[in-house]
């Protein structure tokens, strides 16, 4: 269809100035003012790099602890820095590489895998990144100060109460960590609306390239897993600074809440890093065998229940908790359930590997690599799947040998070979053939030598976690290949490096291009803008099956070949089918998501180290910028435009239509996810210990909580009647500011009723888990009616400055989604703090 | 590292392990009903596993370099539906109900009228072990638990400050001690002899050299030795004795460790009733001898890095002397050995 030339949208030849209007348009900042850019290559080189930095610092921390293990009984790390040093090795690997960088390549890739000029929300991107590069550079300088958190990346309490871990270790972990989630978050949301979004006009669900996939299964997760976290580390920081007792068993908390909530996050964490990985091997294998993948369906299915089966895991890491029966058996069937999909997506590689010829350059030996380190973890999880060798497993490094087969087999050798597998998409120069054989090689022989003999000293008895062991046990040999074998891994990673000084060449223009002769728009030709115009896509394999599309392209026979407006602009497409919906006109370069993260950060890290004043005024000054930068956010609507073949698009859209809506959507779900976790936390801990429930004549009288109900009832309509009153296109009168304004009040008003009211009828948070538990519903309704404040008061600035009106109407759309979520949230939780004591007694 | 107790005598049969370090604490190298299934069961995985690896390195060689015809046949759906869904589907399904059916086994009180009772409390590092004596009176002591061969043992699992695991490799598998719950674990020795327990949840600071010791013994030895157990601490006759245990009275040793028949009732610390019929002091790989006894009075923080006893260095010589020869004077638990 897209080879005969009628269809195509746009006529050649191309006026004159047309390309050279869109470079300067889409023209990066210079030197040092780089940091100013929020498009997604520079964006996603940052991104990629940090968190490649991590891995190496995370990295080095591994092999410290190698030469400690080399032989027994060791002094070369003290014990209180091994312990430190083992904590920050899982945490940064976890939280500031492994989710990270995939989360970054998907910011590089995604938007011109997909034939998008770039991410919809550019500068939420960059907040992402550089929220995660601040906070993620202070939290690891905390080793530097003896302030590292030590009580393992999983932070069980009550090791990490304030009784037992006083320090401010754990609490630049609760806050370091909760904060880098956020810019996870922050990411995903990206991400989703980008996948949904922005794919190229015909780019329909079943012809997305199966990266694109991965990624928005990926950030699906990490909406409904993250929040599980988030949850428990709030709950955790809030009992070590004032004492609510949520995991302290003497006043009715629970330490096994903990595990619970944080397994529920992170076990879908695995599966969270390793279906992006996925995703790049069902992206590399078919260009480098020449073949189409077989099996596209079954593999998106395969990743659906991959994501869905992952958060009905968690349970398998507290096998040894002393649960019921039938638990371990419903949880021991989940874990291998699990293995089936994984099954499925091997034999697909397997099989598009035989219907084509795969040719055997760097790439391929990794994903080789990947195949038989990955299937190798893959059965080892079968075995700790089972409950009685769990028993014995668990906590051994038979699971240290397990996870890092698992991980590193499953993510890291993928991820290498997408860096040698992408370098000429992103590059003047390729990575080198030579270096990288023996980069693999030695990675992967270094590999299996460190960690094989693993499983082995596990069976043996060794435990995991400790700084040292005495020799009588007979574990130093096995110790000792596993050290040799981790430096040998090193010795890999340092070759790349090597490589990667002599042959990375970063550029957007002219890149080496399509050499491996690849299926997908990330391989047309590129520069700062993207694709020169953006394609008619009709297979899956774009490159193959549509003769002559990247000169097509090139030229700017297709959409968009150059700015309409005259600003950075993409095509919003719809999230199924891929028909052009509207065209979004997208930011440039500004200081302010920069600013804007560092005041972020700032704020948290102030927090742990308890400078409150200082903190207040970071946070005030991180919400301003945010407020700056969204002031020329959502412009007045133009008149609609022809991007080629007469479609005319509108430039403006409000409502389900608006990507903005989407985005909000999405924050709903995560703010939604967080509460159910609150939720699930409230009835779990009256399973635990009902008998710190109050009878029913302990409680605040009834009219209370119907006073706030009748509050919250009421402010939704007093929005609905604000919004009936936007002006039509001028201000008229004041109606809408003062209705907007006294919805905002009503809220809060509401939110003090029910404390006022709780804190009247006796109720302290620190006495009992049923006291935390009601302030704690009150927290996660502050947390919600201050954005909500704060976004009332952004609506009506805007209304008096002329920037909101019927039709200009974004802002008041999302502060309604906003607050009716609020106000639902706010009624489940007066039905649970009032309703269920009641209903139990 | 291993000897016989400093008391000599009542294990010497059973200590045929005692000498050789890399079995005690071995997953493959049972020496209890509940390990001896599990190994069996590991051994069948491990089975598995390879058999499965070698099937997906086949097919993926064959990819590579097969004949046409092999490889149209594994380029088909047909193909990885059957290799990647059918084949783990049924063998995981077998797998897991052997693996549901042994784990319920284990799970089950044991409804032998003889079990014998103890509780083990995890403490940051150390554990405290109670045994039932007649009448059911408890009768404390650390770090070391004897156990009956061939008959069933449930263990009671608490925790006193955070959370432990409870692991004994040889014996069976691990359960962890939970501040505010009690949990349960079942285990059978078979074979006479010493077996290695560590902690399996970390714990802070010096968690890895949380570890203890299980000695299995013949039924009749196991009888008669808690009865002496039960039996309150050996008096001073001694000179230097009498001296130590004022010494241990007057330094305020008893706020924290009880020493059964004496003024010392604290319970912050093990109990020291019987201390001088033990292998070890402070950490297992310690063995109970004067100078290490001496060393941990005085200079624990090296010994231990962290642990809650703080070193006594205001004690001279000949003071030390005494207290260390008190503390060794008290085994009654060996003396009818």
């Amino acid at each position: 269809m897209a080879d005969t030339a009628p269809e195509y949208p746009n006529r050649l030849p191309r006026p004159r100035r047309e390309q050279a209007e869109l470079a300067a348009i889409w023209a990066r900042p210079r030197s040092w003012r780089i940091v100013t850019d929020v498009n997604n290559t520079v964006i996603g080189y940052f991104y990629v790099g940090t968190a490649m930095l991590f891995f190496l610092l995370a990295g080095i921390l591994a092999l410290l602890m190698r030469l400690q293990l080399a032989v027994p009984s060791n002094t070369f790390l003290s014990q209180e820095t091994y312990n430190q040093i083992f904590t920050m090795h899982g945490t940064v690997m976890m939280f500031l590489f492994a989710v990270p960088v995939v989360e970054a390549m998907g910011i590089l890739l995604l938007p011109q895998m997909l034939g998008a000029r770039d991410q919809p929300f550019p500068r939420l991107g960059a907040f992402a990144f550089w929220a995660y590069f601040v906070g993620g550079l202070i939290f690891f300088s905390t080793l530097f100060f003896d302030l590292a958190p030590s009580g393992g990346w999983f932070m069980y309490p009550p090791l990490t109460s304030s009784q037992f871990s006083p320090g401010m270790g754990a609490d630049f972990w609760l806050l370091g960590i909760g904060f880098i989630e956020i810019s996870a978050i922050a990411g995903a949301i990206e991400i989703i609306v980008g996948v949904l979004r922005t794919r190229a006009p015909g780019m329909t669900l079943d012809k997305m390239p199966m990266f694109g996939w991965t990624m928005l299964i990926f950030a699906g997760m990490i909406v409904f897993a993250f929040p599980a976290v988030i949850l428990a580390t709030l709950l955790l920081e809030l009992e070590r600074t004032f004492d609510w007792p949520f995991f302290i068993a003497a006043r009715g908390g629970d330490a096994l809440l903990w595990q619970h909530l944080f397994w529920f996050f992170g076990h879908p964490e695995v599966y969270i890093i390793f279906l992006p990985a996925a995703g790049m091997v069902s992206m590399i294998v078919p260009a480098m065998s020449g073949a189409t993948l077989v099996g596209y369906r079954f593999v998106v299915v395969a990743l659906i229940a991959t994501g869905f089966f992952s958060f009905g895991l968690w349970v398998h890491h507290m096998f040894t908790t002393g649960i019921p029966a039938l638990s371990l058996s419903f949880f021991s069937a989940a874990s291998m359930a699990v293995a089936l999909p994984s099954g499925i997506q091997i034999f697909a590689w397997i099989a598009t590997i035989a219907s084509g010829r795969l040719r055997l350059l760097t790439p391929s030996l990794f994903v080789l690599g990947f195949l038989f380190i990955f299937t190798l973890g893959g059965l080892t999880g079968v075995m700790v799947a089972m409950v009685p060798f769990d028993w014995q497993a668990h906590d051994t490094y038979f699971v240290v040998a397990h996870f890092h087969y698992v991980l590193v087999g499953g993510m890291v050798f993928p991820l290498f070979a997408a860096f040698y597998y992408w370098t000429p998409a992103f590059s003047r120069r390729t990575l080198s053939e030579r270096l990288g054989r023996w980069t693999f090689w030695l990675m992967f022989a270094g590999f299996n030598i460190a960690f094989f003999p693993m499983h082995i000293s596990g069976l043996m008895g060794m435990p995991r976690r400790v700084y040292t062991y005495p020799a009588v046990m007979g574990w130093d040999v096995l110790n000792m290949i596993s050290t040799i074998g981790a430096f040998l891994f090193a010795a890999g990673i340092a070759l790349f490096l090597i490589d990667l000084v002599r042959n990375l060449r970063p550029s957007l223009s002219d890149t080496a291009g399509n050499i491996w002769k690849a299926a997908t728009l990330e391989w047309l030709p590129n520069d700062v803008y993207g694709p020169r115009s953006i394609p008619i896509v009709t297979s899956v394999d774009p490159l193959w099956d549509q003769p002559h599309l990247a000169e097509d392209v090139e030229a700017g026979r297709y959409y968009l070949p150059g700015s309409i407006t005259g600003r950075r602009e993409t095509i919003v497409t719809s999230p199924i089918e891929a028909t052009p919906q509207y065209l979004l006109s997208l930011p440039g370069p500004g200081w302010t998501p920069l600013l804007a993260a560092i005041f972020t950060a700032a704020f948290f890290m102030l927090l742990t180290v308890k400078a409150v004043t200082l903190a207040v005024i970071c946070g005030a000054l991180a919400v301003a910028m945010v407020i700056v930068w969204m002031w020329d956010s959502d412009p007045k609507p133009l008149a609609a435009v022809d991007i080629g073949s007469g479609i005319k698009l509108p430039t403006y859209a409000a409502g389900s239509l608006s990507h903005s809506w989407w985005a909000m959507i999405v924050l709903l779900l995560v703010a939604g996810s967080l509460y159910l976790a609150y939720v699930f936390s409230y009835l779990y801990l009256w399973t635990v210990s009902p008998q710190f429930w109050p009878k029913p004549a302990a409680l605040a009288p009834v009219t209370a909580p119907a006073v706030s109900a009748l509050l919250l009832v009421a402010g939704s309509a007093i929005l609905v009647a604000a919004g009936r009153l936007l002006p039509r296109n001028r201000r008229s009168g004041r109606r809408f500011e003062v209705l907007a304004g006294l919805a905002a009040v009503t809220l809060a008003a509401a939110l003090m009723t029910e404390v006022s009211a709780q804190w009247r009828a006796g109720l302290r948070p620190e006495t009992d888990i049923h006291g935390a538990l009601v302030y704690m519903a009150a927290f996660l309704q502050a947390q919600m009616v201050l954005p909500v404040v704060i976004m009332a008061g952004f609506a009506v600035a805007r209304s008096l400055g002329g920037r909101l009106d019927r039709e200009q109407r974004v802002v008041f759309d999302n502060l309604s989604l906003l607050y009716h979520y609020t106000v639902g949230q706010s009624l489940l939780g007066l039905l649970l703090a009032h309703g269920f004591p009641r209903l139990a007694a | 590292m291993r000897r016989a107790p400093a008391g000599g005598g009542i294990l010497a049969g059973s200590l045929l392990l005692g000498g050789c370090g890399r079995d005690v604490q071995s997953v493959l190298a049972p020496g209890g009903i509940q390990a001896a299934q599990i190994a069996d069961l590991a051994w069948l995985l491990f089975g598995f596993g390879t058999l499965v690896l070698a099937m997906v390195v086949a097919a993926v060689w064959l990819a590579l370099r097969g004949s046409s015809r092999i490889r149209r046949i594994l380029a088909r759906e047909n193909a990885v539906l059957t290799l990647g869904i059918a084949f783990p589907a049924v063998t995981l399904t077998l797998l897991l109900g052997y693996g549901v059916w042994l784990m319920r086994s284990h799970l089950d009180l044991p409804r032998d009228r003889n079990a014998v009772g103890i509780e083990v409390v995890g403490e940051q590092w150390w554990w405290r072990v109670t045994y039932s004596g007649a009448h059911g009176t408890p009768i404390a002591s650390a770090n070391e638990i004897r156990i009956p061969v061939g008959v069933p043992v449930g263990f009671k699992l608490r925790a006193a400050d955070v959370i432990h695991s409870f692991w004994v490799p040889s014996l069976g598998g691990k359960v962890d001690m939970i501040p505010g719950r009690t949990t349960q674990l079942h285990l059978t020795a078979e074979r006479p002899g010493i077996y290695r327990g560590q902690c399996a949840e970390y714990c802070g600071g010096p968690h890895a050299l949380m570890a203890f010791e299980v000695m299995a013994m013949p039924a009749a030895d196991y009888a008669a030795w808690l009865q002496r157990a039960a039996e309150p601490a050996t008096t001073p006759v001694s000179e230097i004795t009498q001296r130590g245990q004022s010494l241990f009275l007057a330094t305020g040793c008893g706020a924290c460790h009880a020493v059964r028949g004496t003024s010392a009732t604290g319970t912050l610390g093990p109990d020291l009733t019987h201390i001088g019929a033990r292998r070890s002091v402070g950490i297992d790989t310690l063995p109970l001898t004067r100078e290490n006894l001496t060393r941990f009075i005085t200079d624990g923080q090296h010994v231990k890095p962290g642990n809650l006893m703080p070193e006594f260095r205001v004690l001279q010589p000949p003071e030390l002397d005494a207290l260390v020869t008190y503390l060794l004077s008290l085994k009654v638990a060996d003396r009818h050995g």
